[in-house]
């Protein structure tokens, strides 16, 4: 087992004729919560479709615990342990909160594809998401449909769907975005919550949540790692702040794109 | 966890009530309705409440729009009757109650071979190769003539091979009982199947495929295993029907059969599991007793279907669950007047529109028997300005009535509605 949760090792993406991942390399240890960050377009959010196996990576290896995943479908890499969450909010419309969160503990308690067992007797998948359930504060809303929730609810509920199964590595895609400042808040020690223990990377555009979650800043600009330190070696680092904290970050902030 | 089982008790008992009944009507039917006709129809509504079951395990739960179910229906027909009659020539000593059960693994088989193609794809694509598989089959049942009969068909004999307590399926009632018992069996597994790890999984796909991958789940997998499970019960289902007619056609596994398994699976509502069982009895219904009405119940199927799919896109059994839940929260007295009015003048415009629709039929097809014609004993001339006027003016009416009363209807509803989720908003906060 390797001390890394995650490497990336010269890892490129093209679309086309353009290059949008341009050789990233980046080694996180077992435990450490990673915040990318970047302007838009930078490259963030292909980075992790690129890591959960949404695209395949046109060349370089991602290596999960040391095991190349690359070229593997989403759901092998998700039984190895890693599990994402997705900017637009990506639940079970027409199952109820415990239907979805149920859902994604099935397969980590080996169930599988079953259908020689009733679902009502699985007593630790239904006690795993009650848990769950409370965890994520959405107890009250058990039986109510995931569409019929409102948007922080939803937002929670994928947090929840995320984290269910138990994955050790947990990637968050903008958790927070489309909230306001007090829900914000509340989602962002939640998050803390509910990852601890876990290797943690998040995409995040709001930088008080940045230098508030991360222990690691990793800064993407045109598809490169700038720069891949401390929070605070990160605010003092010139390069950082000439390519993005100085100008951009203002607009990044009014711009809060969906 | 003793909590949970609390909860759960109530609802337990609910549900043995609910199969307790189910059990009580298919076993009393039969001596409800003796004629015949009945009985035969009562047959054909249990083979159809299986197949449509089974439609509904692709549609409404995996959302899988497929046209080609009649190919794991049919081709458990086939298998059925083949079997049968080598029961009837000796060489295989199998009694004739378990014949469905090949026909279930014929099915089963032959939805393994075509579904690692068909569950490929999802969405339109997958509807797509349905077809091309159905038409595939259609083409080939008219090109092996050893197997499927050719225009012909393949006929058998039910009444053959052991006949244990002296059944011998012989009689309808006796056929009767054995198709109700597999209907029974077949819709609790059924149901059964919505309440285990894959069922949830398949709703899951239905809802959000990619999500699925992403919570370890192969998408293509779950819908493989449920459309194999989908060709298993259509095959039960037809080996009931090669016993009920004695004889397979083409027919069976052709495009328009499929058609109606997908059409009576969503007029009866492939959103609740009971839905597709209210869907099994309307096709039998229609196809036994409004065809014998009139000619073009096709035209009026199809105006029914229409509008089911723009109004009520959830079926009939959408609509009896909105209406309970109206009831529940005791809001149902203040519509019954307008449902009494909505219902007298929609009928009031069917008339109108039939009345035209009959004598437009009259004018194509029975010429020869002259201009005049009856409809419901009232005497028209497809010559007559006073019949197409009075048609015209009937309908008029009715229209304007029912839409008159239908925009009331809607603002009333909708309060309603609002009034229930409000309800429930307040009952989630306390």
């Amino acid at each position: 087992m390797s001390s890394y949760a995650l490497q990336l090792k010269d890892l490129r993406k093209s679309f086309g004729k353009s290059e949008i991942i341009r050789g990233v390399n980046l080694d996180i240890p077992v435990g450490e919560r990673l915040a990318i960050i970047g302007p838009n377009g930078a490259g963030k959010s292909t980075l992790f479709n690129l890591i959960s196996g949404r695209f395949p990576p046109t060349s370089g290896d991602v290596l999960l615990h040391g095991q190349k995943i690359n070229g593997k479908k989403p759901f092998e890499i998700n039984r190895m342990g890693l599990s994402r969450s997705f900017q637009i909010t990506n639940i079970f419309p027409k199952l109820s909160v415990f239907e979805n969160l149920r859902c994604s503990v099935l397969w980590s308690l080996g169930y599988k594809y079953t259908f020689l067992k009733f679902l009502a007797d699985l007593d630790d998948a239904n006690a795993r998401t009650e848990e769950l359930m409370s965890m994520i504060k959405l107890d009250k809303k058990r039986d109510v449909l995931a569409a019929n929730l409102t948007y922080a609810e939803q937002r929670a509920l994928e947090i929840g769907v995320t984290i269910g199964g138990g994955a050790s590595v947990v990637l968050l895609d903008e958790p927070t975005a489309g909230m306001s400042k007090t829900e914000t808040t509340r989602f962002i020690s939640l998050i803390k919550e509910v990852t601890v223990g876990k290797t943690l990377l998040t995409v995040e555009h709001d930088m008080g949540v940045v230098f508030g979650l991360a222990d690691k800043i990793a800064v993407v600009v045109y598809g490169e790692v700038l720069a891949y330190d401390t929070p605070d070696a990160v605010r003092a680092n010139q390069r950082v702040q000439d390519a993005y904290l100085g100008s951009a970050v203002a607009d990044e902030q009014g711009a809060q794109h969906a | 966890m003793s909590n949970s089982i609390v909860k759960f008790k109530p609802l337990n008992i609910g549900r043995i009530l609910v199969w307790g009944f189910f059990a009580l009507v298919l076993l009393l039917a039969p001596l409800l309705f003796t004629s015949s006709l009945s009985h035969t129809m009562l047959s054909q509504m249990g083979i159809f409440i299986i197949i449509c079951l089974s439609y509904n395990i692709l549609l409404g739960q995996g959302g899988m729009l497929s046209f080609g179910h009649a190919v794991y229906s049919g081709l458990g027909a086939f298998m059925a009757i083949h079997t049968l009659n080598m029961i009837s020539s000796g060489t295989l000593p199998l009694p004739v109650s378990l014949v469905p059960i090949v026909g279930g693994l014929a099915g089963l088989v032959f939805a393994a071979i075509f579904g690692s193609v068909t569950v490929k794809k999802a969405g339109t694509p997958f509807a797509m190769i349905t077809l091309g598989i159905g038409e595939l089959i259609w083409a080939m049942s008219l090109m092996f003539p050893g197997f499927f009969g050719g225009e012909g068909g393949v006929s058998g004999n039910r009444v053959t091979g052991s006949s244990p307590f002296g059944i011998t399926f012989g009689p309808q009632i006796q056929l009767y009982y054995l198709i109700a018992l597999y209907t029974f069996v077949c819709t609790a597994l059924m149901f059964a199947l919505t309440r285990t790890p894959l069922g949830r999984m398949l709703n899951a796909v239905r809802d959000n495929p990619e999500r699925v991958e992403f919570v370890g789940y192969d998408t293509q997998r779950v819908r493989y295993i449920a459309f194999m499970i989908a060709g298993f019960f259509a095959g039960i289902g037809g080996a009931l029907a090669a016993l009920n007619f004695e004889i397979v056609t083409s027919e069976n596994v052709s495009g328009p059969r499929s058609g109606v398994f997908l059409l009576f699976t969503f007029l009866g509502g492939a959103t609740f599991f009971f839905g597709a069982i209210i869907g099994g009895i309307l096709s039998v219904l229609a196809f036994v007793l409004f065809s014998e009405l009139t000619k073009a119940w096709l035209l009026y199927l199809g105006l029914l279907f229409l509008f089911m799919v723009m109004y009520a896109p959830g079926g009939f059994a959408s609509l009896i669950m909105m209406n309970l839940r109206v009831v529940s929260y005791g809001k149902f007295k203040p519509l019954i007047g307008k449902y009494c009015v909505l219902f007298v003048s929609g009928v009031v415009a069917l008339l109108g529109l039939a009345a035209m629709v009959e004598m437009i039929y009259h004018m194509q097809l029975n010429q020869a028997l002259g201009e005049g014609l009856t409809f419901l004993n009232i005497g028209l001339n497809v010559k007559s300005a006073a019949s197409w006027g009075g048609a015209v003016a009937v309908m008029l009416v009715g229209s304007l009535i029912f839409e008159f009363t239908r925009r009331k209807f809607a603002v009333q509803w909708s309060t309603i509605q609002e009034f229930i989720e409000n309800e429930i908003k307040r009952k989630e906060s306390l």
